[in-house]
């Protein structure tokens, strides 16, 4: 299955991934809508003046997420790990057990993570569609299923 | 066709069941349900109280979950005894089921302290199920006072749930502090500060001894007067099915890191199980939900004949109230170190170079890279722990462990 991967030689720490993937799911119909607003991406640029790379939904084979939600509002469907918004209550248990920090709340408390732009028009991850320097691909890597 | 029985439909039910289906498609499901409701969220009903969720929504699986994985369910049904010689189990309505393996997951039940005159009180509740909150919800009026005895998670849980919905919310407790089992004095002090200001009034190092219709009195020769009581002291495992069957059971029943009890055939996962806590490094009960399937998945998998092992336990909870956060994870013991921004507040317990347990209150930012410290036994001196106590970050670890992380498939 195809997957974000992250280039982290390549990231300019630029912060264009956050800007359309906040679009992505906006639902606006221009980026410049988002001028001035608080994002909620779904994707987090984060280093230090040495290194940056940006973090998103690692879609593990063996969630934790899924696992541990007591609200039971995250699934994997075909191998994406999604999240059913309308069920969660926002207590982040999921923040607290995801190893790489991929959840975050987003503008109404409820959480938010990648699904890959599939659930979206984009049909494709935004972030990576407007990676200037190929930081982050999507791609299929070596799969043990 | 292998025949599984599962006494219990909770979370660590629905893990045995996925468990279970991981490896045989087609072996007899049977789930023995006290309660009769499809399954949901036990620590959603102080959500549904606050009108953030409702009983659809509440659903921890789908409606179509049963039936597509091919499980009957007893409901309102209780197993009353287990003969692991016979590999039967017995229900209250007298059926007799056959197992191949069977599975506790019966959970816990609410501790009542043999208060006098509790008996006088009309108006009383625990707070652990669907129904209990359903109850209470029919006596919610914007005149009645509600007494909590009780100021740990399912205590304070419940006055979130209720606030707003009623006249006055006083919660006592005979311990001094507030989430007594997972904040040090002053975590604890900062969250009833929190709750304080919302109006919620405390008595600590206090408890009823004596009630007497609406009025209880308290150990500090106080009185309270109230409408509606919610005890919230604390709960038990339910043993018995185990214990009765001659296994092995202390405080909840004795499992291995497959679940297996002391009994052949007989597994035990959820609220009911005492198993290895990895940031203790003994064992004991862990009534957490993510525990408690992440059991019930190990169990299920070896019930099934596959080779499943649950070797990363720990205590960990999330958990707010009125917008405040709070994470807290295993042990707190060894080395104490303290990072602060704004009202914000991290505390880390570091033991032989590793992180053993953590509380934060504010700032939970990414904090399951913490959590995975702990549960992986991460050694510090590989990281850069140091410059991820402000903000944890996966640039703690190295470029190398980055690439096997953001590069590979995990």
């Amino acid at each position: 299955m195809k997957r974000v991967y992250v280039n982290e030689e390549w990231c300019l720490g630029c912060h264009l991934c956050e800007y359309n993937c906040a679009f992505a799911n906006s639902g606006f119909r221009s980026i410049t809508a988002l001028r001035g607003k608080k994002i909620f991406p779904r994707i987090h640029v984060e280093g230090d003046d040495k290194i940056t790379f940006a973090v998103s939904c690692r879609h593990c084979e063996d969630p934790i997420c899924v696992k541990s939600c007591i609200a039971g509002a995250i699934s994997k469907k075909d191998g994406v790990v999604c999240i059913e918004r309308t069920k969660c209550v926002g207590c982040l248990t999921c923040v607290l057990v995801c190893p790489y920090g991929a959840l975050a709340p987003g503008e109404d408390g409820a959480m938010q993570k990648c699904e890959l732009c599939l659930n979206n028009t984009c049909g494709a991850p935004a972030c990576v569609t407007g990676c200037p320097n190929r930081a982050i691909v999507y791609e299929e890597r070596g799969e043990a299923e | 066709m292998r025949n599984y029985v599962i006494a219990g439909n909770g979370a660590a039910a629905v893990g045995c069941i996925e468990g279970i289906r991981s490896i045989d498609r087609t072996g007899k499901i049977t789930v023995i349900s006290a309660e009769k409701h499809h399954v949901y969220s036990r620590p959603l009903i102080s959500y549904y109280l606050e009108g953030k969720t409702d009983t659809e929504r509440m659903r921890y699986r789908d409606a179509g979950f049963y039936e597509r994985n091919g499980c009957e369910v007893l409901y309102g049904e209780k197993a009353s005894g287990a003969d692991p010689s016979a590999k039967t189990v017995t229900t209250d309505s007298g059926r007799i089921i056959s197992y191949d393996a069977f599975c506790v997951a019966t959970g816990s039940s609410p501790f009542v302290p043999p208060f006098e005159g509790l008996e006088t009180v009309e108006n009383r509740f625990s707070f652990m199920t669907l129904d209990d909150a359903l109850e209470i919800e029919k006596k919610l009026c914007d005149t009645a006072r509600v007494l909590i005895v009780g100021a740990g998670l399912i205590g304070l849980k419940c006055a979130e749930g209720i606030y707003g919905r009623v006249a006055s919310i006083t919660v006592c407790d005979l311990a001094d502090r507030v989430l007594s089992s997972i904040l040090d004095a002053e975590c604890a002090g900062t969250v009833q500060n929190h709750l304080e200001k919302k109006g919620i009034r405390f008595m600590l190092g206090d408890s009823a001894v004596r009630f007497d219709g609406n009025t209880a009195y308290m150990k500090s020769g106080a009185t309270v007067g109230f409408d509606i009581l919610i005890l919230a002291v604390g709960v038990r495992a339910k043993t018995a099915l185990v214990k009765n069957a001659g296994g092995e059971v202390n405080r909840g029943i004795v499992v291995d890191e497959r679940m297996k009890t002391s009994l052949d055939g007989i597994y035990a996962a959820g609220d009911c199980a005492e198993g290895n806590d990895i940031s203790l490094g003994a064992k004991r009960v862990l009534a957490i939900m993510p525990n408690a399937y992440m059991q019930g998945y190990t169990a299920g998998v070896n019930m099934a004949g596959g080779d499943g092992v649950f070797d990363k336990a720990i205590p960990m909870n999330s958990i707010g109230f009125f917008g405040l956060h709070i994470m807290t994870a295993g042990t707190y013991e060894g080395e104490y170190s303290e990072v602060r921004e704004g009202d914000s507040v991290k505390r880390f317990f570091v033991k032989e170079g590793y992180l053993k347990g953590f509380i934060i209150i504010g700032d939970t930012v990414r904090a399951g890279i913490y959590t995975s410290l702990i549960r992986n036994r991460v050694p510090l001196n590989t990281i850069d722990f140091e410059s991820s106590k402000k903000t944890a970050s996966s640039s703690v670890f190295s470029s190398e462990i980055r690439r096997q992380k953001f590069g590979g498939v995990v």
